[in-house]
């Protein structure tokens, strides 16, 4: 079972504790937008085989959002860190790029 | 190819089963072909096979990087079924489901279709008026469904508690023409086919790029090394993110894990196929007796082909309220696919951005059904550039705001 731990309370929480959330780091593109730009946020979605990053939600624990940085071929957890960023923070960075040296994901490596 | 027939079992038995061909060639790569498909499942298969069979195009590769089959195609629960809500869906689906019907006899290979009938139980008021809907729009596009009582339900399924004390069974939407096939036969027989044809099934070779010049398909680069090609078809369910992305394109699709069971196999007990969506549960029983269980999808992203336990577990609790003479059961096997989800949960049959170069996917959770019709679509789309039966599928639907939403028909869409 995936475990994940929550950045907000600190406990490592088991997936039926926590909701997924989907692909982190979106950039929530409004009306005035251009329209690939708007269509892209809507719909288009990172699908990596390897490293991705995630939002999650410990909804049965203390309710909060946070990200997950994982690898979604062996389900390895690289860290969690807070919700309130808009990229994955230089430390859990570091840890990815010892473990998948080369890792890419739409334009951050 | 030599056909097989009750002659040839006779003939077999006399010279000590010597005579039997390999049902598919396994050729070396050639440096080209007019049309190369990525992904020998059920869909790839039937592309390539409706390419040669109804539009003439029999210079095609079938590329697998494992065995033929050995994708979803190889681990669904093979429900087939055409109830669908929308036009477009019910347009392919039920071309599909009639193509299954003579499918044996076209391709001389015993595909095992069984029309047994296909309940979709209405368990919440919510589900009465949906189905009820979806009957109403079943009888405008032609496809023969039936909206039946509790009691209708009880004299099919004898072994259902309809009056459980969490869901109720409040009625159904009946098909009674839909119902399972040997989904590994499918794959078998597509790939006999397209074989005899002269067409090429090259397994354990990985696609790892696509070659374009000037924004035109140009070939593939593989583990067996480079094949050029006129047009690419990509039909590799799950990992069409990663294609896509070697082709150098997005797509609205992600991947997860979805999961199915078998128990051990016990006396015929249910003719019927039953699906439960309000539960996440269905359940038909095999040919061997055992009883074949699947339910609903993870939540993220994965491709390990193996699912969450809990997803087994809440699916097995709420088939037992549903079934309680299957609470003493054992489960033999248990296994998961990669699925690739669409927004509206329906699937992507389309050109791309890259010229000369196709994708079929996003048929998620209930592509099995969908392959016969799927494959000649996807082979007239390829051929002529247009198909009546993909036209409302392509990928264009997304920015122009025409969905094709299933996910209110049917929550989980096996
Ligand atoms: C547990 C489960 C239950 C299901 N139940 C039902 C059901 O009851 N009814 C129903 O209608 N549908 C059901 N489905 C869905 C159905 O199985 C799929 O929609 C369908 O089989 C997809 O077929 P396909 O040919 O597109 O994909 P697949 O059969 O997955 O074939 C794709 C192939 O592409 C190959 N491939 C991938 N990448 C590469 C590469 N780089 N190079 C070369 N080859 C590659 C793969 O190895 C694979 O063999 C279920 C699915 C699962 C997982
Ligand atoms: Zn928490």
């Amino acid at each position: 079972m995936l475990t994940l731990r929550c950045p907000v309370c600190g406990i490592d929480a088991d997936e039926t504790e926590l909701s997924p959330g989907g692909e982190a780091h979106l950039t929530r593109f409004g009306p005035d937008a251009s329209d690939d730009d708007f269509h892209d946020y809507l719909f288009t979605r990172e699908n990596p085989r390897g490293v991705h990053f995630e939002r999650w939600r410990h909804s049965y624990g203390c309710g909060k959002w946070f990200h997950a940085a994982r690898c979604t071929v062996t389900l390895e957890v690289f860290g969690t860190y807070s919700a309130q960023t808009t990229e994955p923070p230089a430390g859990i960075r570091a840890v990815i790029a010892e473990k998948r040296p080369g890792w890419s994901w739409r334009g951050l490596s | 190819m030599k056909r097989y027939s009750a002659f040839a079992i006779a003939r077999e038995a006399l010279r000590h089963h010597s005579g039997w061909q390999r049902a598919w060639r396994s050729p070396e790569p050639k440096s080209r072909y007019d049309v190369v498909i990525v992904g020998a499942g059920g869909h790839g298969l039937a592309t390539a096979y409706y390419l040669g069979r109804r539009f003439g195009i029999k210079n095609v590769a079938v590329i697998e990087k494992g065995w033929l089959g050995g994708g979803n195609t190889g681990r669904n629960t093979t429900i087939i079924r055409s109830n669908y809500l929308q036009d477009p869906s019910a347009a392919i689906y039920e071309k599909s489901r009639s193509l299954y019907e003579t499918l044996s006899q076209e391709l001389n290979y015993n595909i095992m279709f069984s029309p047994r009938g296909v309940i979709m139980l209405a368990q919440t008021h919510h589900e009465v008026r949906g189905y009820q809907r979806t009957a109403h729009a079943n009888a405008l596009q032609g496809v023969t469904t039936e909206f039946i009582s509790p009691r209708r339900v009880k004299e099919l399924v004898p072994i259902i508690n309809i009056d459980g004390p969490r869901y109720p069974v409040l009625g159904g939407l009946w098909q009674a023409r839909g119902g399972t096939a040997r989904h590994d036969a499918v794959a078998w027989g597509y790939a006999r086919a397209c074989s005899d044809m002269g067409m090429d099934i090259i397994q354990q070779c990985e696609v790892t790029g696509i070659r374009q010049t000037d924004g035109k398909v140009t070939g593939v680069s593989t583990t067996r090394g480079e094949i050029g090609c006129d047009k690419l078809g990509l039909v590799v369910a799950g990992h069409s993110g990663v294609l896509a992305d070697m082709a150098g394109f997005r797509l609205p699709v992600e991947s997860v894990a979805l999961q199915a069971l078998v128990s051990e196999p016990i006396k015929p007990c249910m003719d019927v196929v039953v699906m439960a969506n309000t539960v996440h549960g269905y359940m038909s029983q095999s040919d061997k007796g055992e009883m074949v269980i699947g339910g609903g999808a993870d939540g993220y992203n994965n491709y390990t082909q193996r699912g969450s336990f809990h997803h087994i577990e809440e699916t097995v609790r709420a088939l037992i309220e549903t079934f309680p003479m299957i609470s003493r059961l054992k489960m033999l096997r248990q296994w998961g696919g990669i699925v690739d989800m669409t927004g509206d949960r329906s699937p992507i049959l389309s050109r791309t951005p890259l010229d000369g170069c196709f994708i079929n996917c996003g048929w998620g959770t209930g592509g099995f059904k969908a392959i016969p019709g799927s494959g000649y679509g996807m082979a007239e789309l390829m051929a002529k550039g247009y198909s009546p039966l993909t036209d409302a599928f392509g990928l264009e639907r997304f920015r122009e705001g025409r969905f094709i939403d299933e996910s209110v028909a049917a929550g989980v869409a096996h």
